[in-house]
């Protein structure tokens, strides 16, 4: 149980340098929000885990448990505005020849 | 290796990775890249904050901080997006 605690908490801060790397070497705010929106969504979720496998039964771990659940909601709703929030203000996407492609229309505001 | 090692070398990890991401929040350009800095900072602390209780041996009580970080976090990212949706800032 100990060494699939560990295990979990190790796979856990993985996903959170992975997250971590993509937010600094990424181009522009629209991946740096993939990459961060999901590797830290997954990281919080399976460090928790493995935590709350380590505390054992009790009151304790279910509060860890509670706290997972809630990120597990909360994180991808907070990306999801903030993504909202930056395409209504107009932060342009990145592409590779410089020009801007986008479909459909804006929505004003 | 015992578990409090174990518990201490994750969380000095975590707190590196904290460092590297206030690069973003420092030079990141135009606000929403600040914001998604702070916000992935946040998650991080939600479990440096956990496994600080783990070293004490006092879970019960950092867990309570925990979760009132985790709600101040959720709520500080939705009400500036909400904030500079409106406004429209760049």
């Amino acid at each position: 149980m100990t060494i699939l605690a560990i295990l979990l908490i190790v796979i856990g801060t993985f996903f959170f340098f992975t997250s971590t790397v993509g937010l600094l070497r990424f181009p522009d705010f629209y991946s740096r929000m993939h990459a961060t929106g999901k590797g830290d969504t997954l990281g919080a979720l399976l460090s928790l885990l493995g935590l709350a496998l380590l505390n054992g039964w009790s009151l304790t771990s279910l509060k860890i448990l509670f706290i997972a659940a809630f990120v597990f909601i909360t994180s991808p709703t907070a990306t999801h505005a903030l993504l909202r929030a930056a395409f209504d203000s107009e932060v342009k996407p990145w592409t590779k020849d410089g020009k801007i492609i986008r479909e459909g229309e804006v929505r004003r505001k | 290796m015992s578990l409090e090692k174990f518990f201490l070398i994750n969380s000095l990890i975590l707190s590196i990775l904290v460092l590297l991401c206030l690069y973003r929040v420092v030079y990141g350009p135009g606000v929403f890249n600040r914001l998604i800095g702070a916000s992935v900072i946040g998650t991080k602390t939600l479990i440096i904050l956990v496994l600080i209780g783990f070293l004490y041996g006092r879970v019960e009580m950092f867990i309570d901080i925990s979760l009132v970080y985790a709600l101040l976090n959720f709520i500080v990212t939705i009400s500036a997006a909400k904030y500079f949706q409106r406004t429209g800032a760049m």
